[in-house]
Parts: C-alpha cells; structure tokens; sequence
C-alpha cells in the first residue's frame, strides 16, 4: 500500500475535466439550438445523441473502435493525416468519457432551456438585444442551475467510465489507466488493497460531487425557480 | 401611424385583418384564440405573416421582400404575463435594453416603482410586475406599444388604477397602442377605437 502509483488519480481527473468542458461546450450548443428548432429529422438525431445512455458500454466501445480504430473511418484518416493513432492511447480515453457522458449533459441542458418561457427571451429581443446577447445575458443564467446539475453528472459519469474506455483504449500503466480501470485490474491480480484503495476514492468522489450538488440546490435552486414565478 | 395587412393560416381558421392606427389606443377585443396574440406577434416580428404589410411611420417592417428582425422594429411589448427577467431586479429589468439611465429613473418614478429599483421580480406585487413590465416596454422609447392583456391578472382595484396610469402615460407619450383583451368593459374604458375579432377576421369597428 505504501507505493502506490497515484497516476490513475491524476488520468482520471484530466480526463474527466477535458471531457466535462467538450460536453458541455457541445452539449449546451446543441441542446440550445435543437430544444427551440423543429426540423425533419430531430427525434432521430436527439436518439442518436443518447443512444450511449442505454446501451451496454461495452457496445459503445465496439462502435468506438469500430470509427477510431486503425481501418476505420475516422481512425484511418487520423492515422495517414495528422499521424495519430487513436486507440490504445489517452486521446482513446477522453473520448470513451466523451461519448457516454454526453447524454447526461445534452438531456440536463435540453431540459434547463425547455422549463422557462421564451416569452422571457422574446422581451429581451423587443428591447434591441441581439441573440448572442440574449444567451449570455438571459437563456445561460436561467438555465445555468439545470446546466450545473448537467455538468456535474456529466464529470462523475466521465469519471466513472470503465466498459468503453477498456474496448477503445486498453490497459496501459501511465497511459490508459483510469481509477476505474485500476479498481478491475487490481482485482483481478488479486490485489485487493490497491482495489479498496480505490474504491475508496472514487466513492468518495462521486458521494462528494452529489453531496454538493444536493447542498447547492437546495441553497440556490429554491431561489431560481422562486424567481420564475 | 400604423398600417397592418396580415394573412396567415392558423390551426382552426384563417387570420386575415387589415387596419390602419394613428396615435391612438385602439383595443384588439374577442375571444380566447381568435388571433388577437398573433396578430400583436406578427408585428412584434415574433412569427411570420404568410402575405401582408406592416409599416410604421413609412417605415417597412413587412412585405414580400422585407422583414425587419424583432430587434430593430421599435417596438415595446408588454406580455400577458410581463415575462420580466427573473434573475435580474426591477432596475436591470428596465436599464436592459437601453443607455440612457436618467430617462429609466424618469420612467420609475412616473409609474412609482422607483422604491421597488433593488427586488427581483419574485418579490413584488402582480400590480408592481405589471408596472415594471410596462416600463420595462417603454425603456427603449418605442413608436408603437403592444399590450397583451396586460391587466387580467390584477384585481379590481389595482386594475383600475392600472388603466388610468396608462391613458395618462398615453396621453404624454402619444403613439399607437395596440391592447389586446377579452374585457368588454375594459376595451370601451381604454381604447379609442375597438375591433372585434373573431376568428381571425374584424366583424365590428366602433369608436369612442
């Protein structure tokens, strides 16, 4: 227990706070423009977007490696063009987080932008306010507690990623290995003091993340909804 | 002066209504559903005529080639259930959408909401909201005002202190008001002139 190699502690929080600022970058974005759009096409595209949620992660993890691996799509052009090789690798890792967290975050900013009435967005454009303006200054900070929530499930979600991350980016000391990745490989070489070890940090992570995002609500959401009376 | 031509099929009837206002109230009165708010939103430019005209002052809002965007239409829309900001206070509430800080003081003060500048809209009156949503609306000195049945929510006494607020606030201000309600008593009370609408076409126009 006394040399224990912290680099999955460090892997996982890199990862997982890369991954949570893409997704929510991403899933903001896109929540926004589609929660307010009706085109042909939408029920597919938002299946399509949280298709990872209830699929197994190893199935995730199969299409992963089918897009990224070395014959395919994306792999193939990554490879021969910017020579960068996907699997097994770190950027394998953030990806995995990427993609099955992603629906956590698109389904709290959809629902964050659908609970207030554009009513309020339609005044601020009467006034002269340009749609950029409306956004920073109205839609984000209303939205912003259902955002939070979205962006707090979404870093526990990447943080927790075990089943796709082991198809798309292996096993790889230093390089790969996640906390989750080291809990199953710890016990699988019979080390179950690295494993509690472990498992105690994560627990402790994911019971702390909820824990202030409960505390967080209660102080601040009352509040916000009080005010959208 | 306001000229409105608009046609647009709805769900359950066709909209097809013309009219001209000068600087005056006139009272939008009908039924729930009969286009009143789609009319107030076409002009807003929050939805799209199929066919029609809109100008303002000379000024083309729409026709078959122009649609001017919400934004630069000049136009202040107090909503049925005001829509105020609620992350913001009464005084950001008002200041949003202009510079001119002394001309918001001004406006507080004629509505006497100035002591109301620091609450977030959750902490006032239905009355006081109404209030700061009509400042709110006159903030960025629009030539045409639409009111969507901006009194259903008062009771009795504030909504009559209410409508002579805004015949006096009309009567300095002088532009076209639009008033949409389904209050018979209010529409003889406020407007100037009252079109009855149903399902999306005038059938009667009389004038006080």
């Amino acid at each position: 227990m006394t040399d224990i190699n912290m680099s999955p502690l460090w892997l996982s929080f890199k990862t997982a706070t890369i991954a949570t600022i893409i997704v929510f970058i991403v899933g903001v974005f896109l929540a926004r423009i589609i929660s307010r759009h009706s085109f042909p096409g939408k029920s597919i595209l938002e299946a399509i977007f949280l298709l990872p949620l209830v699929l197994p992660p190893t199935v995730v993890g199969f299409g992963l490696l089918y897009i990224f691996g070395k014959n395919g799509f994306l792999g193939r052009i990554l490879l021969d063009w910017f020579d960068v090789q996907v699997v097994f690798s770190w950027y394998a890792v953030i990806i995995a987080a990427i993609v099955v967290s992603f629906p956590l975050m698109y389904q709290s900013a959809q629902a964050a932008f659908k609970q207030y009435d554009p009513k309020i967005e339609h005044a601020a454009y009467t006034m002269g306010a340009s749609r950029w303006k409306v956004f920073w200054t109205i839609s984000f900070p209303i939205a912003w507690p259902g955002l939070l929530a979205g962006l707090v499930l979404t870093f526990a979600r990447a943080l927790g990623e075990f089943g796709a991350t082991l198809m798309l980016a292996g096993y790889i000391p230093n390089v790969t290995d996640t906390i989750p990745l080291a809990i199953y490989f710890a016990v699988e070489s019979g080390n179950m003091e690295m494993a509690k070890f472990w498992v105690a940090i994560i627990v402790t992570l994911g019971f702390g993340a909820i824990l202030w995002l409960n505390w967080w609500n209660k102080r601040n959401m009352i509040r916000y909804s009080k005010k959208s009376d | 002066m306001l000229f409105v031509s608009i046609k647009k099929q709805l769900t359950h009837f066709k909209l097809d209504v013309e009219f001209t206002l000068k600087d005056e109230i006139a009272v939008l009165f009908g039924k729930s559903g009969s286009g009143k708010t789609t009319i107030l939103n076409c002009i807003a430019g929050l939805m799209k005529p199929e066919q029609g005209k809109i100008y303002l002052n000379k000024k083309v809002l729409f026709d078959n080639k122009n649609n001017v965007p919400i934004q630069h239409r000049e136009i202040g829309y107090l909503f049925q259930d005001y829509a105020l900001f609620p992350h913001m206070t009464v005084w950001k509430n008002i200041k949003y959408g202009m510079s001119n800080e002394e001309f918001a003081k001004h406006l507080m003060n004629e509505l006497k909401i100035a002591q109301l500048k620091d609450a977030y809209p959750h902490e006032i009156s239905g009355g006081e909201k109404q209030r700061v949503a009509l400042a709110r609306a006159l903030a960025t000195e629009p030539k045409l005002l639409l009111l969507d049945e901006p009194f259903s929510a008062l009771d009795d006494s504030t909504r009559a202190i209410s409508h002579d607020q805004l015949l006096r606030l009309h009567e300095l201000w002088k532009i076209p008001v639009i008033l949409v309600t389904h209050s018979r008593e209010e529409a003889e009370k406020l407007g100037d002139r009252i079109l009855e609408i149903v399902q999306g076409e005038f059938k009667k126009e009389s004038f006080h």
